[in-house]
Parts: C-alpha cells; structure tokens; sequence
C-alpha cells in the first residue's frame, strides 16, 4: 500500500478510532456513529492535506502536526483550579458560560441553562437523547469528503455542545464556549464539535474560545455546524488567543435560510498555527452575511483564514472585511471565495482583505476570489498589503506625539473599523487591551 | 530663536537645499517666497524632521538646541509646529483624541501635569472659536473627507492647542477662498506674541496681506537670492518671479 500524506498521524489515529468504538458501548451501531465511521474512512483513504493541495498552499499544517504533536499521546490526568479557567474568561462579559476541559464539560464551572426556549447540552449527550435530531443535521454542512480535518473531527465526534434555540425565542445573554486544554503534564490533543440550531425568528450569539493551559503543545480541531431558519439571526465569534504552543483548525459551516442574518467574528491574536475555514450557505432570498476578521500577530505564529461565501438565490447581501497586522515573523494567510451562482440575481456581495506588514520578516498571501455567474450583481472585492503610512506617521509625530506612540494610534486605528463590528463591548474591550499591551512593546 | 547656517539638503540623489542661511528672532514674522520647485516646501519639511530628506550639510540652532540632532516628535515638543501644505487624513483618529495625546505629551515634556478632560475640553472650546471649527468636526476621524478650508482651519486650530514657539505654515494659503483665508490669517495673527515666531512659506503675496510679515526672503534654485520686508512681496506679486531668477542666474 501506497504511504499517505500524513501517515504517522493515521497509524496513531486507527488504534484511538478503535478504543473510541468500544468506548461507546452499544451506540456503535446508531446513524450518527455510521456517519462517524464513513468519515473515518475517508480520513485513511485520502491522508491528510499534501503540501501541494491548493487549499493548503501556504499552511502546511500535516507537517506542523507531524512534527508538533505526538497523536500516540494519551490525556493525562487534569487539575486544573478556578484560578486558572477565569484566567482564560473575556473579562465583564455577562454571559451564560460552558466550561470544557479537555474537551470534558465541567458542570462546577458551567452555568445551567433552564431558560424557556433554548437547549444547551454536550453533543455526546444530545446524540444519545435525541439521536433523529442530532442526525438530520449532523455532517450535513460540514463534509468530510471535502475537509481531511472536518474527515478527522466527524470521526471523533463526541465532545462539543449542541445548542437548539425555537422559533421566535431571543436569547439575550450570549453563550460563552470556553474550551480549556491542561496542557501542563502532556499534550493535549481533541476535536470538539458543535452544532447550533436556530429556530425561525429566534436569536443567539454564540462565543468561542479556546486555550491551552501550561507550556506543552495543544492541538484542538472543532467543527461548527450553524443552521439558521427563516428570519434567525445568529452571531458567532471566535477568539483565538492561545500559546504559541497551540496548534488549532476550525471549521465553521453556516446555512442560512430566508431573511436570516448571519455575522462571523473570528480574531486571531496568537497561538502556533491557526486554521480558520469559514463557509456561509445562502440557500434562500434575504439573506445577509457579515464577515468580520481581525488578526494581530506576533513571534511566528501563523494564521489562515479561509473564507467562502455562496449566494445560491436572489435577493442577497455579504460583507467581508478582514484585517491583518504582522509583525516579528508571523505570517497571516486570508483566501477569500464569494460564489454568485446564476440564480443569485440581485445579489450585493463586498470583500475587503487589508494588511500591515511590521518587519521584513513578516508575511501575509491573500488572494480574493470571485465567481459570478449572475449578470445582475454588485460585487468588488479588493486586498492591499503595505506598511505603515510614512506620512501619517510624520504628521503625528510633527505634533509632538512620540514614534512608539504614533505607530500604535495608526494600528489601532487601522483595525478600529473590524473592533466597531464586534458589537459587544466586553470582546471589543478584550481586542483593544491585548491590541494596546502588545502594541506598547 | 532660530539660526539656520548653509543648510544643505537632498532627496535621494536629487540636491534641493543648497545654503540656506536664515535667522529669526522672537517676536518676527518671515516669509519665504519663491518660484515652484525653489525649496520652499522642502526647507519646511526639513525643519521639521521629515526623515525623507538627508541634510548633508550646515547647522540649525533651535533656542540654542541642534534642531538637526532630534527627531520630529522630539522638535514638536521643543515648540517647533508645521503646518501642513496637505494635511493627512487618517482614518479612524478623531482629532480630538490625537490633540489629546499630543498636547500630554507635550506637557509631560515640559514637565507639566497632564490635562485632566474637563481642562482640556475648556481648552478645545476656547481654541476652535479661534478658528470658527466646529466640535462635529474634532470628534471625525483626522481631516478624513474635510474640505480644503476645513483642513486647514484645522491646521491652525492645533498650532492654537500646542502654542509653538516657532509656527512654519507651509503654503497655508494653498487653495482657501477669501473667507477661510481670513479666518486662517485671522488666527495665526491672534497666537503672535513678542515670544514667538512665525514663518510663512507661500508662493503668493495675497496670504501677506493678511499675515503681514517683517521680512520677506525669496528662495530659488535652493538658495535665498534676495531677502527684504514686505514691500518686496508687493513688488514680486507686481513682477513676477522672473527679473529675480534672471539676476539670480546671472550670478550663480
């Protein structure tokens, strides 16, 4: 037999994907776990992504992986105290808080939901209450056909949350999703998958995060499946501010129904490598997308955004604008796809991808991509990639206002307009602390 | 105040300073005149610190400090202020907050408390009459989308905050129409004092009639080729620039 792309990582994953089986303990013949093993198979068939696959270009995350993570690793035992899990929390963000440590729901540091109208359980569980629910939208956005690490999360899905909100139901509080791994003894190593179902008319904001704790490496694969019905409105941030021990993919897989709005937040700040693939369906009229990305890099981390949003009907609006700042020898990745299929008639689609680059070491690849076959649209998409303005530079600096100084007003202000967007005032806060501590360097 | 002895200085191969000698005391107003492409422009960006130009040789003496040895945040504090010909817009930086931290900065400097907001907001009210600047307009990202009057009125709305020792208004002129020079003129004249000087770089004589100066150099080909007062802008404006270049050529 031929060697695949990643080899090592599926011989270590095989023997996990067996214990996983028996784990589940008479659930191994269910639909869900079906779908589990489909995408196993695809995983050992098809490898991981080789260093040419045009989606993976300019990150070659098998390597990193192969040369970062020791995928024979077992978890080790976890103490983690509440020291440590409010170390991680958004500060005087008032929300309804899931605490994961090792992919493992910590009821003492979760909040409990007994809201009217909304579900919020752990997907392991929602698969074994509700298993027609959970397989009428599981790995229906997502393909593992597609995605080796979508391939490689389906397969081990079991930890993550699900969250169900009904119709007309307005979820004031945002969910916050704190993914801890104790990274202290050993690696730690999972995928989490969430699946958030909202009702028609309903609202919800959905926050992420995901950290390592200790200095061992981490690498953490999560899928998110969004679904929103006619007339929802969803916002999801993701905020990845780990070690730069960490190794992270995210998959976020949104389909959109009519009238619904969507917004993405998604803000790197650190972390080893990071992989963003964010992907929005709009399967009917009215819909509206945001797209908001910020990336503030330092050291050698490296971040991908990846990005595609498919207008298949009429009648609908998307809004990209992402922002890159390097510095040391980071390297920042955006590709973003807009599809304006044929019947997409009408369809208004914006894409904006805008980088500093800090030293001659740093490094960003960005490439928009636009493909329309509607003859009725208004689109643009644009990137642009330089250093600071001299000249505003200068003129700050002619009023009397040091250079450290100046450089850091421009930054700041060159990523105002995506920290505008997030709305909510805690992550703004958040953003605009770490931004400034480490703009004062 | 100010000494500048053959100040020679160039933009990547290109010489465009060759010897300016100029002195300024406390109390004066000069203006620099000239043709397009003499230098003027350049010999303000100089003063200033732009980092574009090398200076390759001469010295300039600031209040008995080396202007040259600092840098252009550093000589702002010292109380040197440029006004900019183009004003840059900057995106997301109302003018309020960049005043803010420009004129603590400058204190801390100075070694002053900086300003607390109610003192600073007093401050601003008071200063934007001055130049007939609307508070809507501080609180908009830096000159982004002003009008030319606008920019420029804004321009001397900072000199007002700063208080400069030495104000270099570079082609302040450029662009307004009768009124908004005015105003401009109206505030530059209102910040003299016997403890500060100005310098008005200015391709026309019209500016002059409003800031009406003690000396009037005229710059060509890099060098000041004749220097006199105010009458000289008359006779310029009258003339035209050529009988100075020809009488220039013929000695250079």
């Amino acid at each position: 037999m031929n060697k695949l792309v990643g080899q090592s990582i599926l011989d270590a994953l095989t023997g996990h994907f067996e214990s996983f089986e028996k784990s589940l303990n008479g659930q191994s013949k269910s639909a869900i776990h079906q779908v589990r093993r489909n995408a196993f198979n695809t995983l050992t068939e098809k490898g991981f992504p080789a260093p040419k696959d045009e989606e993976y270009k300019f990150t070659n995350l098998t390597k990193a992986l192969e040369k970062n993570i020791d995928f024979n690793s077992e978890t080790a035992d976890t103490s983690i105290d509440t020291a440590q899990i409010e170390s991680v929390k958004i500060k005087g963000l008032d929300a309804i808080n899931l605490v994961f440590v090792n992919g493992v729901l910590s009821s003492e540091y979760s909040d409990t939901v007994t809201l009217d109208g909304i579900t919020v359980s752990t997907f392991d569980e929602a698969s074994k209450n509700t298993p027609d629910l959970i397989g009428d939208h599981f790995g229906k956005q997502a393909s593992f056909e597609d995605d080796a690490f979508v391939a490689l999360n389906t397969a081990f899905s079991k930890a993550g949350t699900f969250i169900q909100v009904a119709a007309n139901t307005i979820i004031e509080k945002p969910i916050a999703l704190y993914f801890i791994g104790d990274g202290t003894k050993a690696q730690s190593i999972y995928n989490i998958r969430n699946l958030t179902i909202v009702g028609k008319s309903a609202q919800v904001t959905v926050i992420e995060k995901f950290d390592t704790l200790g200095d061992q490496k981490s690498f953490t694969n999560v899928v998110n499946e969004i679904s929103l019905d006619e007339n929802a409105q969803a916002t999801y941030f993701k905020i990845e501010n780990d070690t730069e021990n960490a190794y992270h993919i995210s998959n976020v897989n949104v389909s959109q129904e009519r009238n619904s709005h969507f917004t993405a937040n998604t803000i790197a700040l650190s972390g080893a490598m990071v992989r963003n693939n964010l992907d929005i369906k709009l399967n009917s009229e009215g819909c509206e997308a945001h797209m908001n990305g910020l990336y503030v890099l330092g050291g050698k981390t490296h971040v991908d955004n990846h990005t595609v949003v498919d207008h298949t009907k009429p009648n609908a609006y998307s809004n990209e604008l992402y922002k890159g700042i390097m510095d040391d020898r980071s390297k920042g990745v955006f590709n973003g796809k807009i599809f304006v299929r044929q019947d997409a008639q009408k369809t208004n689609a914006f894409q904006s991808n805008k980088n500093i680059l800090l030293t001659n070491d740093a490094t960003v690849n960005t490439k928009p991509q636009l493909e329309i076959w509607a003859d009725d649209v208004k689109c643009s998409h644009g990137c642009t990639t330089g250093q600071l303005d001299p000249d505003a530079l200068f003129y700050l600096q002619a009023r009397g206002i040091k250079k450290e100084r100046a450089r850091a007003i421009l930054l700041h202000a060159f990523a105002s307009d995506v920290i505008e967007n997030l709305g909510l005032e805690a992550v703004q806060d958040y953003v605009e602390e770490i931004i400034t501590e480490r703009l004062a360097k | 105040m100010l000494s500048i002895k053959n100040l020679q200085a160039k933009i990547e191969d290109k010489e465009i300073l060759r010897g300016i000698n100029l002195e300024v005391k406390p109390g004066e107003v000069h203006a620099i005149m000239g043709p397009n492409g003499s230098g003027k422009s350049t010999l303000a960006s100089v003063l200033a610190g732009r980092e574009d130009y090398e200076v390759t040789e001469g010295a300039v003496d600031f209040l008995g400090n080396d202007l040259l040895d600092m840098d252009a945040d550093e000589r702002a504090r010292e109380g040197v202020f440029l006004a900019f010909q183009y004003p840059v817009e900057i995106p997301g930086v109302s003018t309020t907050n960049f005043m803010k931290t420009a004129i603590n900065q400058v204190r801390e400097h100075r070694g002053e408390k900086p300003l607390d907001a109610v003192s600073f907001l007093k401050l601003m009210k008071e200063k934007m009459k001055l130049v007939d600047i609307d508070q809507s307009l501080l609180s908009r990202s830096l000159n982004e989308g002003f009008s030319g009057g606008e920019k420029k009125r804004n321009e001397i709305f900072q000199m007002a905050m700063l208080e400069p020792k030495l104000a270099i208004l570079d082609e302040t002129d450029s662009g307004l129409d009768i009124d908004a020079l005015k105003i401009v003129a109206n505030g530059v004249n209102t910040l003299k004092s016997k403890d500060n000087a100005t310098i008005v770089v200015t391709h026309y004589q019209r500016l002059l009639d409003y800031i009406v100066p003690d000396y009037v150099h005229v710059l060509y080909k890099g060098q000041i080729v004749k220097s006199g007062t105010k009458e000289l802008a008359l006779e310029l404006e009258a003339k035209g620039y050529d009988w100075i270049k020809e009488a220039a050529d013929a000695t250079i």
